[in-house]
Parts: C-alpha cells; sequence; structure tokens
C-alpha cells in the first residue's frame, strides 16, 4: 500500500504586483508572454497538480524557464503560491502561520540548492549543524549527528574546512548532508547537481540512490537532463512554461509520449539506460515442456518459425533450450529431449537494464531469457530488441 | 542683465534657524540629558585612557602590531607612539582618543542598526540616502554652529559634529554587507526554518562583517580627520594644539601637533584594518 506524502492541487505561482488580479486572465487562456507583455506579470507556475508517494523520487524536469524551481519552492513556501493547495501529510500547509511554517521547515522538509548555499562563513561541520541548531538540539549532540552525517556522505576529516576550499563535488555533500542531518521526511533538491561536471554528476547521482535506499526519503528532484531525470525518477513530470505536460515513469513517457514537445526531449534519451528487461521481453508462444518430448518440440519450431525454443518444467521453470537441428538430428538418433538441452544462452532478471544486456545481445545466438529469483520464466527479449534501441 | 531677480528670493536659512532656536528653547531638557549621557561615556574613556600607563600603551600597540602583521610593524607602531609622546603630546592624544572612540562607538550603535534597516527597508533607504549624502558633502562648520547651539562648547559637540560626519561609512557599508549576501544562502536559511532575527544574526550579520568592518575603518579615520575641526568648539586634543599653532603662527608646535595627527592616523588605519582583514573568509 503506498501512501501519499505531498499531495499539490491545482497550483498556481504569479510573480508581479498583483498576482491574484492576474490569475483570471491566465485562466482564460492567455499565453505566458501575453500576460507578461500585457501585465507585466510572470506566471511562474499555472494550475499544477500532482502527487508524490512516500519513500519515492519524483523527479520535475523541464527546461530553463520552465518554472521546476518556482514549483518547488512552493512546496517548503519560499514562495508563496498564488493559488492552489499543497498537503504534505494531509495537512495543507499554504494555510500555515508563521509559527506552524517554521516548525514545518524544521522537522519535515530540507532542500539541496544548485548553487549549494552553504554559509561560507560557517565551516563544514558548523554547515551541517545549522538546521540542528534552529531546532534547538543541544551541542553535543548535534554536533554527534553532524559528524554521523558527513561520515555518511563520504566528507570524513573535511569537517574543519570552510566550503570555499572543497571542490564543488564536496561541496554539493556538505549540502547534502546538512539537509539530511535533520532527518527530514521530504528532500527537496533544486538541480542540485546541474553545477557539477559530468563525472561528478554521475557519481553524486549513484550516491543519491545509494543514500536513498537506506533512507527511503520522499525525494523531490529537479533537473533539466532528461538522462538524470530518467536514471533518478521513479516518476517524471515534464514542465513547459509552467505546465506539467506530463507525468509517468520513465517507461511510460517513453513508450507513450504525450506529444510532439515531449516526443522530442524522449529523442535523445539513451533508451538502452531507461528501459529495463521487464519492459520489452515477452512471453513467447511457443514453448515445451519436459515431459512434452522431441516431436512436439519440433512442431512447436516449424510451426512458429523459430530456431529455436526454451524448454520449461510442470512450473514454469526454466530448463535449457533447444535448437531445431539438433532436434531433428536427435529423432533420427533415437535420443530424447533431455539429452539435447543446451544451457549456453543467456538469463537476467526482469530489472536489468538494457545497456547491460547489450553484450549478451550481441555475444548469444540465442534469446536471452528472463527468469525470476526463482529460476521462473517471465518472458524471453530478441538480440533484435535490445540492438534497435541502441539508435 | 544677468543675475537672478531679487523678488524671487526666499531665505530658507531664517527658517531652519528659527527651528533649530525653537528646539533650542522647547527641548532644552531633551539635549541636556543627551549631553550629559554622551559626556558621562566620555569622560570615563578619557580618563581610562589617561591612566593607562605610557609603557602599557607601547606594548599594547606592538603586541597587536605584531599579532596583526609582523614583529616589525609592531616595532614602528609603538615607536611612532613613543614620538608622540617625545613631543610633549601624550596627554593631547589620549584627549583625541577618547573623542575618536566614543564618537566611533557611538556611530557603530547607531549605525549598524540603520544599516540594516535601510538593507531590510527599501522605503527607508531611499528617505536614508540624500540624508546620508548630505552628511558627508556638506562643510562641516555649517552644522557646527546648530550643534554649539544645542550642546553649547566643548567636548559633547565636538563627539556630535564627528558622529555625523563619520557616520555614513558605517550605515552604508552595514546595508551593502547585507545585500550582497548571496540571495541562496539566506533562502537556505529560511528553508531550515531559521526565523527573520535567527536569519540576521546567524547569516546576513556574520556574512555582511568583512563589509562592516571595512565601514568601521572608514568611520574611524574620519571621525580622526574630524578632531581638528572639532577643536574649533573647544574639544581639547592634538586638534587644538594644531589650532593653537595656527593661531600663534608657531610653525614648531604645529608640525608637531600635525606629525602627531598623522602618526596615529596611520596606526588607527592600520589596526582597523587588520582586525578587518581577520574577519574575511576563505573565497
Ligand atoms: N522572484 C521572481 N520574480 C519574478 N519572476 C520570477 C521570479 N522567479 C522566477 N521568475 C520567473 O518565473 C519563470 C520560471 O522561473 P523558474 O526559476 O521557476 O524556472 P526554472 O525552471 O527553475 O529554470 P532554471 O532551469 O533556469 O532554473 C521564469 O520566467 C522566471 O523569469
Ligand atoms: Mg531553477
Amino acid at each position: 500500500m503506498m501512501t501519499i506524502k505531498v499531495k499539490v492541487e491545482n497550483l498556481s505561482k504569479i510573480f508581479g504586483k498583483n498576482p491574484k488580479g492576474v490569475l483570471p486572465k491566465v485562466k482564460q487562456g492567455f499565453s505566458k508572454d501575453e500576460i507578461l507583455a500585457e501585465t507585466g506579470h510572470t506566471v511562474g507556475v499555472y494550475n499544477v497538480s500532482f502527487e508524490v508517494n512516500e519513500g519515492e523520487i519524483f523527479v520535475i524536469m523541464g527546461l530553463s524557464g520552465s518554472g521546476k524551481s518556482t514549483l518547488i519552492r512552493c512546496l517548503n513556501l519560499l514562495n508563496k503560491p498564488t493559488e492552489g493547495k499543497i498537503f504534505v501529510d494531509g495537512e495543507n500547509i499554504v494555510d500555515y502561520d508563521k509559527d506552524k511554517l517554521r516548525i514545518f521547515r524544521q522537522d519535515k522538509v530540507a532542500m539541496v540548492f544548485q548553487h549549494f548555499g552553504l554559509f561560507t562563513h560557517r565551516t563544514v561541520i558548523d554547515n551541517v549543524v545549522y538546521g540542528l541548531e534552529i531546532k534547538g538540539i543541544d551541542t553535543k549532540e548535534r554536533y554527534e549527528i553532524a559528524k554521523k552525517t558527513l561520515e555518511s556522505v563520504g566528507l570524513c576529516g573535511w569537517e574543519d574546512k570552510y566550503p570555499n576550499e572543497l571542490s564543488g563535488g564536496m561541496q554539493q555533500r556538505v549540502g547534502l548532508a546538512r539537509a539530511l542531518a535533520n532527518d527530514p521526511d521530504i528532500l527537496l533538491m533544486d538541480e542540485p547537481f546541474s553545477a557539477l561536471d559530468p563525472l561528478i554528476k554521475r557519481e553524486m547521482q549513484q550516491e543519491l540512490l545509494e543514500i536513498q535506499s537506506r533512507l527511503k526519503k520522499t525525494i523531490i528532484f529537479i533537473t533539466h537532463d532528461i538522462n538524470e531525470a530518467f536514471k533518478l525518477g521513479e516518476r517524471v513530470a515534464i514542465m513547459k512554461d509552467g505546465i506539467i505536460e506530463q507525468i509517468g515513469t520513465p517507461e511510460e513517457i517513453l513508450a507513450t509520449p504525450k506529444n510532439e514537445y515531449i516526443k522530442n526531449f524522449v529523442r535523445d534519451i539513451d533508451r538502452t539506460k531507461v528501459l529495463q528487461a521487464k519492459n520489452v521481453m515477452f512471453m513467447p508462444s511457443a514453448l515445451v515442456s519436459l515431459k512434452d518430448g522431441l516431436k512436439v518440440a519440433i512442431r512447436e519450431m516449424e510451426h512458429s518459425g523459430i530456431s529455436s525454443i526454451f524448454v520449461i518444467d510442470t512450473e514454469r521453470k526454466l530448463q535449457g533450450l533447444v535448437t531445431i537441428d539438433d532436434a531433428i538430428k536427435a529423432v533420427k538418433e533415437n535420443k530424447k529431449l533431455v539429452n539435447i538441452i543446451k544451457h549456453d544462452y543467456y538469463t537476467t532478471g526482469p530489472e536489468t537494464y538494457l545497456q547491460e544486456l547489450i553484450p549478451y545481445a550481441t555475444e548469444s545466438k540465442y534469446p536471452i531469457a528472463v527468469v525470476d529469483d526463482k529460476n521462473k520464466l517471465l518472458g524471453i527479449i530478441l538480440r533484435v530488441t535490445v540492438l534497435s534501441n541502441l539508435v | 542683465m544677468g543675475g537672478f531677480p531679487e523678488t524671487l528670493r526666499f531665505q530658507v536659512g531664517i527658517y531652519v534657524a528659527k527651528f533649530v532656536k525653537w528646539l533650542y528653547t522647547d527641548y532644552q531638557s531633551v539635549f541636556d540629558a543627551i549631553t550629559h549621557s554622551i559626556l558621562w561615556f566620555l569622560i570615563r574613556i578619557e580618563k581610562f585612557l589617561l591612566w593607562l600607563p605610557w609603557w602599557l600603551v607601547l606594548l599594547f600597540v606592538f603586541v597587536v602590531g605584531w599579532k596583526l602583521k609582523n614583529i616589525k610593524v609592531g616595532l614602528v607602531f609603538s615607536l611612532l607612539i613613543f614620538i608622540i609622546g617625545t613631543f610633549g603630546l601624550w596627554d593631547h592624544m589620549m584627549m583625541t582618543l577618547a573623542i575618536v572612540l566614543s564618537s566611533v562607538v557611538i556611530s557603530l550603535l547607531l549605525g549598524v542598526p540603520l544599516g540594516i534597516l535601510t538593507a531590510y527597508f527599501d522605503k527607508f533607504n531611499t528617505i536614508m540616502r540624500p540624508i546620508l549624502d548630505a552628511m558627508q558633502t556638506m562643510p562641516s562648520f555649517v552644522y557646527l554652529i546648530p550643534v554649539l547651539m544645542l550642546f553649547g562648547l566643548g567636548k559633547v559637540p565636538a563627539v556630535f559634529a564627528t558622529i555625523i560626519y563619520a557616520i555614513p561609512p558605517v550605515i552604508r557599508l552595514t546595508d551593502l554587507g547585507i545585500r550582497r549576501v548571496p540571495k541562496e544562502m539566506v533562502e537556505a536559511a529560511h528553508a531550515f526554518g531559521s526565523s527573520s532575527w535567527q536569519t540576521l544574526i546567524k547569516v546576513q550579520l556574520p556574512q555582511a562583517l568583512p563589509t562592516i568592518m571595512a565601514g568601521i575603518n572608514q568611520t574611524t579615520m574620519m571621525a580622526l580627520a574630524m578632531v581638528v575641526i572639532a577643536s574649533m568648539i573647544g574639544a581639547k586634543g592634538l586638534g587644538m594644539e594644531v589650532l593653537i599653532a595656527i593661531n600663534r603662527i608657531d610653525i614648531a608646535k604645529g608640525f608637531e601637533a600635525g606629525v602627531s595627527i598623522v602618526f596615529l592616523a596611520i596606526i588607527i588605519d592600520r589596526l582597523t584594518q587588520g582586525i578587518a582583514n581577520r574577519f574575511k573568509y576563505p573565497e
């Protein structure tokens, strides 16, 4: 059972002197540019709704100026929404007064910034301690927590340096540690890795996934990099001009892009890094059971026009594979099915990314078998399927 | 046919004078109270400075110079002070220092909060800016007269006039320092649930501190520059010595007092600058 952690309903944020007054115009359907030209107001986000499940990484992606930051900053009310509701654990945080808001920010939600937002007048550990200090945790405890958190992001021994003495990647680790030290339920990350160079970026992504597998936070992550979005996001929302164009799992978005805009986006993506075995496998129409014997195997293969067939037992557990040539020879030599079963094919789990299957596909003569952890056959992947997704 | 028509002449000065007179007669007690508190403060500082043994002052300047820069600087500083002593101007130096110190302290007490306010409230900033401009560009003799009327002769009006002249840099640089704190940093503070006060104390002021320190340095230097003028309204000290020397056309005395002021200025400048540099964080 999935619990909804954050629920955003019809959220709009307009920048300018009189946002509420301009809202009706936006509702009439005037475009962002028209609104700006006519009223001098900027539509940051308009009528956005979505839900984020507990423990999920929800990625919001879009080009520069599409309103990603505006949206995520509404979630801890750094931006006050012009209209709409934001429920966190069922409470509408937009209604919060000053004190409730402070408590909410101290306890439930922490933010990681694009340019790190570190306090340059404080040492690394004093940065990490900041949230706990504001919460009123006593000194000894807060430094213990901070030290542990720094360790967990691999910054042992850097406690007494100043942020500006660290490399970009390390600075963002401090930013991450500062957010994690507070032990928030929700982590808001506004393009946290955009300022880092590609190698460090990949390292940080890996680390985030690893931390997430341990801590199971609800993470709302912003990026303008679709590859990053699809790598990290369990679900991804794609924004354009302040509006969410499509929400879905990476596979859903790849499989059924909602419009031209999104199609253009996903065209650049390396599908083999997004698609998993389970997304492209299918259940073959032809299979033989161990007890069926050679004749049946040959008939099935001829019937389907294939040159090899997987053999399963009564529990659908994968036993092996026979080829048509071997089968015909075996009939002549009066051998049995079990005598000619081959095992030189590849098997894989359903969650494996296509990328990892590329070598299998190029080396093997046979389809790749997808099995679960009890060796039950879930489906097969043709070699061409893997290779065709390369382009 | 040049010249401005006589009929359009409007003597605003008269009204300013009337205003000052009105302040003077109706609010005498207020100004008396201010005078007394400034005087109380000033006299305590002066007494303390005059009480200090001369070698202790030398030692202090030496150690601070050494710690901030190097041993040579420490030696030069104490030598300069020593020379002022040999001129027979030790007590005058201390009296001058007392006025400078009190003016700077009061300037800080007023200026830093004012700077914070101008940084926070744009409206207030719009009002303050021309006032600060006026304070810095108005020839100080002009406000010496009303200050003299309100506070009488002596040290207090000197302090007051010095504050008027020297306070703008603290206000401006506090304002600048706070405005220059990166937006993301302030947002980070808010995102962790800091109150406005906590954000100010824990993030904005510490971030602005190097800039504020530069302001303090400027303010101190300007206060020192004001001492000669302040002596015209009866504040004793090095400035007074210069003034007396001018009146008597006493080149020797004028030289000694003038050089003393320069020495004092050099030391104060380097010291406050050195302290200011201490507040810089690795960039
Ligand atoms: N404080 C503000 N005042 C006025 N307009 C703003 C403000 N903040 C953002 N905007 C406008 O709102 C729109 C969305 O900006 P936003 O920063 O949310 O975009 P973004 O998707 O985060 O872009 P980027 O990738 O560049 O960070 C832009 O047109 C921007 O100019
Ligand atoms: Mg942004």
